[in-house]
C-alpha cells in the first residue's frame, strides 16, 4: 500500500496552491495528488471557453512542474471513502493510501435540483472536460436549448448555445439573473444583453416538472406555460463533493466545517476551496464561496498549517468576488451589496446603458464595488475591503474615481 | 530560487511628468494611447505626490494561480510573470488575483496587459529623468556569489544574528582559492573559521597571526610567493580592536611600504569575541564592559578614530567603507579591492552591528546597519589615489540620529548632552568628508607600491 505523508484529494485550484504552500516551508515530506479525472490538472472556469472552442483544453500544470516539486500526481484515482480512525483514503478501483496528513480539495459537483421528472430526461451539466466534450459535441445539432439556472455556469453556457446558433432560454427562479453577485440594476444591464443576442430570459419563474417529448423534453412552469427543448442544461448551483467523507467523523454542514487554518475537527484533516465552508469576512457566519480567487487563498492558507509553516497568515474571510465577461462585455462584483442603514451607496449609470458603477461604502471603508464596462482593479478592491482600509479624506476622490483612488491608496500601503 | 532583475520606484522623487508613461507606450503599442501603458502613475492622496500602479512580477504571483488557462507562469529565467496571448481566455480572474493594480484590461486593444520588463531594458526607466525609477540589477550579484564555491566549512558558530560569517563566506568565494587567509584574534577565527580539532576551518591556507602582527606576516607571505612568480592574494580578515589599536604599528607599516595585500577590517566598534571591551573604533557615549554605565561613568568618553581615513592618509591604492546592510555596495567595491592589490595596499572597512555586543534583538542586524548609514553615523564611500574620495551611497536626507541610537541597548543611558555630541560628531566628520569629496587629487602620484 502507498504511504504519503501529505495526501490531496483534488487537483485544481486549491490543491495546487497548497502544494505550492507545503513546499515554501517542507522539502523533504512525500506529497501525494489524487485527481479523479485521468487528464492533467484543468480548471472547471475554463470550461466554457473549451466549449465555444476559444479554447484548446489548456492544463494547469505539467508533469514536469510536478517532478520539480517533488510530488506524485496520480490521474485517474478516485478517493471513494477517507477511514479516519486509521489514516487510509480507499480508493474507489480498490487498494487504499495511507497519509499522515489529508487536505480534502475535492471541489463541487452541480447541484441537481429535485423537479420531478428531471432525473427521467437526459440532460447536460458543466463541471468536468468530459461535461464541456459533450455539450460542445451537442451543440451543432442543437436549435432549441434550455438553461435553468442564471448563475454563472449557466450564463456562461447560454452564451455559448447562443453563439451556436440554438434559439435558447434561460429560466431562473429568482427575480434576476446572477443575484449572488449583481444588484437588480447590473442584472438588467447584463439580462438585456443577452435578450439583444436573441436569448430569452425568464426570471421568476419555477418549473414545476420535466418530461421526456419528442428530440428531447418539455418544461412546464409555474405560470403553467410549457417550455420544449432538444437540449437541456442544469446549471442551478453546485453542491461540496464531501461524499467520500461520509462516516469519517469530519463534521459536515454544507460543505466541510472548517476554522480560519482550514483544519476540520479532525486533527490531521483540512479542506479548502469549493469543498469548504468557512468563516465569511466579517462575520462569524461560514459560508459557501465557490470561487477560484477564495480556493487559491484557502489552499495556501491549508498548505502553510499543515506544513506547519511559522508564517501562516490565517484566512481572513471570503469575500464574495467575480469577474464576468459576457458579449464582449466586462462586469466585476466585488465584496458585498447589502445596503445597511450605515451605508453610503452610490451608483452611475451611463446613458446609453452599457455602463454602470455602484459603490457601498460603510463606515467610510469599502464594503463592495460593482461595475459593467467600468474600469478598476478587482483585486485591489478586495485588498481595500480585507485591509479595513479608512477612506478618509479620499473619500470624495474616491467615490469619482474609484480606480485612480485605489491605485494611490494601494502603492501608499502595501508599497 | 534565484534572484531576479526587477524595477522600483521611489516616490519621493517623482514628478508625476508622465514621460515612463509615454515610453511605454511608444515601446508597447502601435497607436501611442496612454491606455496602453503598463506602467501607471497616479496623483497620490497629500498635494504633488505620486504613487505607481505596475506588475512587481511577484516571487509567488496569485495571477498564476488564479489563471484557469495557463496563460499566466513565471518565467524562471528572468523572473518575469509572462503573458501568452494564445492560451489566455479573457476571463479577467488575473485582475482579481493581483492586489497591485499591475495586470489590467486594455479595452481597445481587447485583452490584459502587464510589465514585460522590455525583455531586460525597460523603456519607462531610461525615460525617468528624476531617478524615481530604478532597474534593480543587484540580484544578479547574489546568484553570481550562489554559484561560486563556498571555502570555509559549513557551521561556522558565529552569535545568532550576527552577519560576520555572511561577510566571511562571500568575501572568500569571490576572493578564490589562490588565497593566503590571516585571520587574527577576533570574532572571525572565534567562530571557527581557523579550525578545531585538528581540523581546518576552510579549505584555503589559513593562520592564526597574533593582533599584533597580521600585516607584517602577510607581507611576508605575499613577497614570498611573489618571488616564486605566483599570484596569490594576501587576505586579512581582521576585527576593529586587532586593526585600530594593538595591531596598526604592523597595518600602517605595510600600508606606507605599499604591499600588496587585500586587509579587509570588520569593525563591530569593539573587542567584542573576548567579553565586548572597548577598542578605538567604539564611538563616544557607547556601553562596553570597559566604559560601563553607573554614577560616575556613562559610556566610553572618547570618540572612536575614524581608521578608515587614517587608512586614506597612508594613500593607500584603494580605501573603501561598506555597510552588510548595502551588499551590493560590498560586492562593488571588494572587486575594486581585490584588483587594487595588484598596484599596493587595498583596505576595506566594513561597518558590522554585533547583535550580543549592542544589545539589540538577532533579527533588527541589517536594520540597525542601514540606519547607521542613512543617518550619516558611518559613511560609505571609497578613495584611490587617482579617482580621490567620492560617497557611494550618500544619505541626502538623514534620519534623526535618535532613530539609530534607539535601536541599540547600548545607547540607552544617553542623556541630552551626549546625543547632542554625538550629533555633531556627525555633523563635523560629514563636513570634513565632505570637503575631502570636493577635493579630487589633482595630478595624483601613483599609489605607494612595495620595491620587490
Ligand atoms: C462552468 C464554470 C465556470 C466558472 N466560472 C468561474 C469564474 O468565472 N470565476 C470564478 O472565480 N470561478 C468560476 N467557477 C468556479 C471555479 O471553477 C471553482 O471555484 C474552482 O475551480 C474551485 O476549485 P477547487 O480546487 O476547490 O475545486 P475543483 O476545481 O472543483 O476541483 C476539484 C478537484 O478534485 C478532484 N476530485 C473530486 N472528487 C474527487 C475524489 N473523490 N477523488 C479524487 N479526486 C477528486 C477533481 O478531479 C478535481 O481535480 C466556475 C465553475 C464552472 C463549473
Amino acid at each position: 500500500m502507498r504511504q504519503t505523508h501529505y495526501l490531496i484529494v483534488g487537483a485544481s485550484h486549491a490543491a495546487l496552491s497548497a502544494l505550492e504552500a507545503i513546499r515554501m516551508a517542507d522539502a523533504e515530506n512525500d506529497i501525494t495528488l489524487v485527481c479523479r479525472d485521468d487528464a492533467l490538472p484543468y480548471s472547471p472556469t475554463l470550461l466554457p471557453y473549451v466549449v465555444s472552442g476559444r479554447s484548446k483544453a489548456a492544463f494547469l500544470r505539467d508533469e514536469a512542474w510536478f517532478a520539480a516539486r517533488r510530488a506524485n500526481y496520480l490521474r485517474g484515482c478516485e478517493v471513494a471513502r477517507i477511514d479516519a480512525a486509521n489514516g487510509l483514503a480507499r480508493l474507489a478501483g480498490g487498494g487504499a493510501i495511507g497519509y499522515r496528513k489529508l487536505l480534502v480539495a475535492s471541489g463541487a459537483t452541480p447541484a441537481r435540483p429535485a423537479i420531478p421528472g428531471l432525473a427521467d430526461v437526459r440532460y447536460h451539466v458543466l463541471r468536468t472536460m468530459d461535461d464541456a466534450a459533450a455539450l460542445r459535441e451537442a451543440l451543432p445539432c442543437t436549435k432549441r436549448a434550455v438553461v435553468l439556472g442564471a448563475g454563472l455556469i449557466g450564463m456562461h453556457a447560454a452564451e455559448n448555445l447562443a453563439h451556436a446558433g440554438a434559439a435558447v432560454t434561460i429560466l431562473e427562479r429568482e427575480p434576476q439573473v446572477l443575484p449572488a453577485y449583481f444588484d437588480a440594476t447590473a442584472a438588467g444591464l447584463i439580462a438585456s444583453a443577452f435578450a439583444q443576442a436573441g436569448v430569452e430570459v425568464r426570471t421568476g419563474c419555477g418549473v414545476e416538472r420535466v418530461e421526456a417529448a419528442a428530440g428531447g423534453c418539455a418544461l412546464t412552469l409555474g405560470d403553467g406555460s410549457r417550455v420544449p427543448a432538444d437540449l437541456l442544461l442544469v446549471g442551478t448551483g453546485v453542491v461540496p463533493a464531501t461524499g467520500l467523507l461520509e462516516g469519517s467523523g469530519v463534521a459536515i454542514d454544507r460543505g466541510v466545517l472548517v476554522d480560519d487554518c482550514m483544519h476540520t475537527n479532525v486533527a490531521n484533516i483540512w479542506a479548502a476551496g469549493d469543498v469548504a465552508q468557512a468563516r465569511g469576512f466579517g462575520t462569524q457566519a461560514k459560508m459557501l464561496n465557490g470561487i477560484v480567487p477564495c480556493a487559491v487563498e484557502q489552499g495556501r492558507v491549508a498548505g502553510m498549517s499543515m506544513s506547519e509553516d511559522p508564517g501562516i497568515r490565517p484566512f481572513p474571510g471570503g469575500v464574495r468576488l467575480n469577474a464576468y465577461t459576457f458579449f464582449g462585455n466586462r462586469a466585476l462584483s466585488v465584496g458585498t451589496a447589502e445596503e445597511g442603514e450605515d451605508c453610503e451607496v452610490v451608483t452611475r449609470i451611463a446613458q446609453d446603458a452599457r455602463r454602470y458603477l455602484k459603490i457601498v461604502l460603510r463606515d467610510g471603508r469599502l464594503a463592495g464595488i460593482f461595475g459593467i464596462n467600468v474600469g478598476f482593479d478587482p483585486g485591489i478592491m478586495w485588498e481595500l475591503i480585507l485591509r479595513r482600509i479608512e477612506l478618509g479624506e479620499a473619500k470624495a476622490r474616491f467615490l469619482d474615481d474609484p480606480q485612480t483612488t485605489a491605485r494611490a491608496l494601494m502603492s501608499k500601503r502595501w508599497r | 530560487m534565484s534572484g531576479y532583475n526587477t524595477i522600483a520606484f521611489d516616490a519621493g522623487r517623482c514628478t508625476g511628468c508622465g514621460e515612463c508613461m509615454d515610453a511605454c507606450v511608444q515601446a508597447k503599442s502601435e497607436d501611442g494611447d496612454l491606455a496602453h501603458s503598463r506602467i501607471r502613475i497616479v496623483a497620490g492622496e497629500a498635494p504633488d505626490t505620486w504613487e505607481l500602479a505596475m506588475c512587481r512580477q511577484c516571487g509567488d504571483p496569485r495571477c498564476v494561480q488564479e489563471c484557469p488557462a495557463a496563460a499566466l507562469a513565471k518565467n524562471a529565467e528572468s523572473g518575469v510573470i509572462d503573458w501568452n496571448a494564445e492560451t489566455c481566455v479573457g476571463c479577467l480572474l488575473c485582475t482579481v488575483g493581483c492586489t497591485y493594480g499591475g495586470i489590467v484590461w486594455d479595452e481597445s486593444a481587447r485583452h490584459v496587459i502587464k510589465c514585460d520588463t522590455c525583455g531586460g531594458d525597460p523603456a519607462c526607466v531610461k525615460a525617468c529623468g528624476e531617478g524615481a525609477l530604478k532597474y534593480l540589477t543587484t540580484s544578479r550579484i547574489y546568484n553570481e556569489f550562489g554559484d561560486l564555491e563556498d571555502l570555509f566549512v559549513p557551521g561556522l558558530a558565529g552569535c545568532q544574528g550576527c552577519n560576520t560569517e555572511l561577510l566571511m563566506r562571500h568575501t572568500l568565494r569571490r576572493v578564490g582559492p589562490e588565497v593566503v587567509l590571516a585571520t587574527p584574534p577576533g570574532c572571525v577565527p572565534g567562530m571557527g573559521s581557523v579550525g578545531y580539532n585538528g581540523l581546518t576551518g576552510s579549505k584555503v591556507p589559513v593562520f592564526h597571526p597574533l593582533l599584533t602582527n597580521t600585516a607584517s606576516m602577510l607581507t611576508g607571505i605575499k613577497r614570498h610567493y611573489q618571488r616564486q612568480g605566483r599570484d596569490i592574494v594576501a587576505l586579512a580578515l581582521a576585527g576593529d580592536g586587532g586593526a585600530a589599536d594593538v595591531g596598526f604599528q604592523s597595518l600602517s607599516g605595510a600600508a606606507e611600504r605599499g604591499e600588496q595585500i587585500l586587509f579587509v577590517v570588520i569593525d563591530n566598534e569593539g573587542y567584542m569575541n573576548t567579553g565586548m571591551q572597548r577598542s578605538g573604533c567604539t564611538p563616544y557615549g557607547a556601553w562596553t564592559s570597559t566604559t560601563p554605565v553607573g554614577r560616575e561613568a556613562h559610556g566610553k568618553r572618547q570618540d572612536a578614530k575614524n581608521l578608515p581615513l587614517i587608512m586614506v592618509a597612508h594613500r593607500c591604492a584603494y580605501v573603501a567603507t561598506a555597510s552588510t546592510a548595502f551588499m551590493e555596495d560590498y560586492y562593488a567595491k571588494l572587486e575594486r579591492a581585490i584588483e587594487a592589490t595588484h598596484r599596493g595596499f587595498s583596505y576595506l572597512h566594513v561597518y558590522s552591528p554585533c547583535t550580543t555586543g549592542w544589545r539589540f534583538p538577532a533579527q533588527k542586524n541589517i536594520e540597525v546597519a542601514r540606519k547607521a548609514v542613512e543617518s550619516n553615523f558611518v559613511m560609505l564611500w571609497e578613495y584611490t589615489p587617482e579617482e580621490g574620495l567620492h560617497l557611494t551611497r550618500p544619505a541626502d536626507d538623514p534620519r534623526p540620529i535618535e532613530e539609530y541610537l534607539e535601536a541599540q541597548g547600548k545607547y540607552r543611558h544617553l542623556d541630552a548632552d551626549q546625543i547632542a555630541h554625538i550629533r555633531r560628531h556627525i555633523d563635523e566628520n560629514v563636513e570634513l568628508i565632505r570637503n575631502l569629496c570636493a577635493r579630487p587629487a589633482a595630478s595624483p602620484l601613483p599609489a605607494r607600491t612595495a620595491l620587490t
